[in-house]
């Protein structure tokens, strides 16, 4: 696996004029230019996890963000443990606290914002679903590792052994951790090329941004997952009949 | 403190997988007709809740007669990917999607099957939950209706399952801002686990009974991850004290606490879509302070308990043994359980 990109060399490609981005606690907010205009960058680094207390100050970044009035687009930057597991998290009712990050972000993209998440280390489960995974479009950049879960804990679970579950793994893409396998499943729209700016990239992504959710068709055209959007479709039109 | 209830002996989330019985697979709902188009059967009515299949929930849930399944068990919409495990599958991949009438309103219903793979979301399962929200935006419900009953993201097909639950909080949301209600009715076996309880977290309302939990990391996973002293997954009076219905009430994280019947989630959804809160950009500020303000009141408290007393109910020790009736008298009594932050 590449070797994954940090955060600052990314920041350094994304804005070469400048920035004004702080990591505080492993959560990431700050601007930047991107084309004449205001960039707005939220995220967690240094695989983080995110707990209540972190995923509130995230949505009060892009709340602030929404009642500026200039839908400046925002950049959802990852590189997080899973959701913060714990007696106290779950007490104060994390489940809240993510889907409300969620919201925050699904309803910024519905304001006019647009919303691009960028995982550029690793992800899982809640904190992923709550970040990168609710922004309009997901980048990924080589060296990422989403995954819901690790191997070892699947091998627990599923009680088959691990050995059994790599090479499954090396065949099916809708249960193995690893970027490849989202990309292929649809969840990551597009992996960008550290070679090249990413300020341009970005622009590209945002110029191009798909009118609505797209994950399904890509999946289905990847392979990743061969019956989703079909099902769904289905769905729709029989409701749509009678 | 001991388990002074007897839901506190009941299995926690994550079931055995047992697929469902292809016997009751495709047949429509014809029992108990009352008379009346607009009610629902009286003895059905009175069924647990918690107990009840998936398909008998809704049919009971439902005015008598009214329901119609999309991509029912009889097209065999089954996973593609449960056979390379060699585990059995089920001809409705463990949710039931349709249209019917509340009340005589017309609705949409998705309805988890806590007894099929936990009620996880695999592929085909999360696909039906998406194109059901998708739909609502072209027939334009009076309300969309999710009865969860789920340990989370299915592991076999752990990406799709991810990836779906992101699709549905996407399509939730869409729903919402045109102005329909997604109300989440919550009290099956498998509770509201893992990217559940996130999609939980974004409909407008939330009923959930005293057996209904709602959490990410379920009590198995925190203690796998962070050992018993962390958290006991044994100690079901803990976990009905951290992540019960009870306690998701009275700090505001469900909307209303019913009684394990279908009668009651039924007069509680009622209630709930018609007072469902906006999806807009108040709403949301207005949950940003909700949950600020719960953190600082609360977040050096170690236990449900010492919350609820800090909320001002005189005896929070008494509180996972009252009776229904008693324990929503007391809710009502606490402001904090109620508002249109969501």
């Amino acid at each position: 696996m590449p070797a994954k990109m940090a955060l600052d060399a990314i920041l350094a490609s994304l804005f070469p004029t400048g920035r004004s981005v702080a990591v505080t606690d492993g959560l990431i907010s700050g601007e930047g230019s991107l084309d004449g205009g205001r960039l707005v960058v939220v995220g967690i680094d240094g695989d983080t996890p995110l707990g209540v207390e972190g995923a509130l100050a995230l949505s009060r970044t892009v709340l602030d963000a929404m009642k500026v009035g200039d839908k400046a687009p925002i950049l959802v930057a990852v590189d997080s443990d899973s959701q913060r597991m714990s007696r106290r998290d779950e007490l104060l009712g994390l489940y809240e606290c993510l889907a409300h990050l969620a919201k925050t972000l699904l309803l910024a993209d519905r304001l006019g914002h647009p919303t691009v998440g960028l995982i550029y280390g690793h992800s899982a489960a809640g904190a992923f679903i709550a970040t990168a995974l609710a922004t309009r479009v997901l980048a990924a950049l080589p060296g990422a590792n989403p995954s819901v879960m690790d191997l070892p804990s699947v091998a627990r679970i599923t009680k088959l052994p691990l050995d059994k579950l790599e090479a499954m793994a090396a065949s099916t893409p809708v249960f193995a951790p690893g970027l490849d396998n989202m990309v292929a499943t649809g969840a990551v729209h597009a992996v960008l090329d550290p070679a090249q700016p990413l300020d341009a990239q970005l622009s590209a992504l945002i110029a191009d941004l798909p009118a609505g959710d797209t994950r399904d068709r890509l999946g289905r055209e990847r392979g990743g997952r061969p019956v989703a959007q079909a099902i769904a479709e289905r769905v729709v039109s029989q409701a749509r009949g009678g | 403190m001991a388990p002074t209830d007897p839901n506190h002996a009941r299995p926690i989330g994550d079931d055995p997988s047992s697929p469902i019985a292809p016997a009751t697979a495709g047949r429509r709902s014809s029992a108990g007709r009352t008379g009346s188009d607009h009610r629902s059967d009286p003895v059905r009515l009175e069924m647990s809740w918690y107990e009840a299949s998936a398909r008998q929930r809704v049919a009971a849930f439902l005015d008598a007669d009214t329901f119609e399944e999309f991509v029912g068990p009889t097209e065999r919409a089954m996973s593609p990917h449960l056979p390379l495990f060699e585990l059995p599958r089920a001809f409705d991949d463990g949710i039931v999607v349709g249209r019917g009438r509340l009340d005589g309103k017309p609705v949409l219903v998705a309805a988890q099957e806590g007894r099929f793979m936990g009620g996880a979301f695999g592929e085909v399962h999360g696909a039906k939950l998406v194109g059901l929200l998708r739909a609502a935006l072209e027939v334009r419900p009076a309300a969309v209706l999710i009865l969860f009953d789920t340990g989370g993201v299915r592991l076999q097909e752990a990406n799709a399952g991810e990836t779906a639950i992101a699709e549905a909080m996407r399509a939730i949301t869409e729903v919402r801002a045109a102005g329909i209600p997604v109300v989440g009715l919550i009290g099956g076996r498998a509770g509201a686990y893992g990217g559940g309880g996130l999609i939980a977290g974004t409909c407008a309302r939330l009923a959930v009974s005293e057996s209904g939990r709602i959490s990410v990391s379920g009590p198995e996973v925190i203690e796998t991850n962070r050992g018993a002293e962390e958290f006991d997954s044994r100690d079901r009076a803990l976990v009905w004290r951290t992540m019960g219905g009870k306690h998701r009430r009275l700090t505001g994280g469900a909307d209303a606490y019913v009684a394990d019947t279908v009668a009651a989630f039924r007069d509680a959804a009622l209630d709930l879509i018609a007072r469902a809160p906006a999806f807009d950009l108040a709403t949301l500020e207005a949950e940003q302070a909700r949950l600020e303000a719960r953190l600082t009141r609360f977040g050096t408290c170690r236990d449900g308990a010492d919350i609820w007393a800090r909320l001002g109910i005189n005896d929070a020790q008494a509180v996972p043994a009252m009776t229904d009736a008693a324990f929503t008298e007391i809710a009502a009594g606490v402001p904090e359980a109620s508002h249109d932050a969501r």
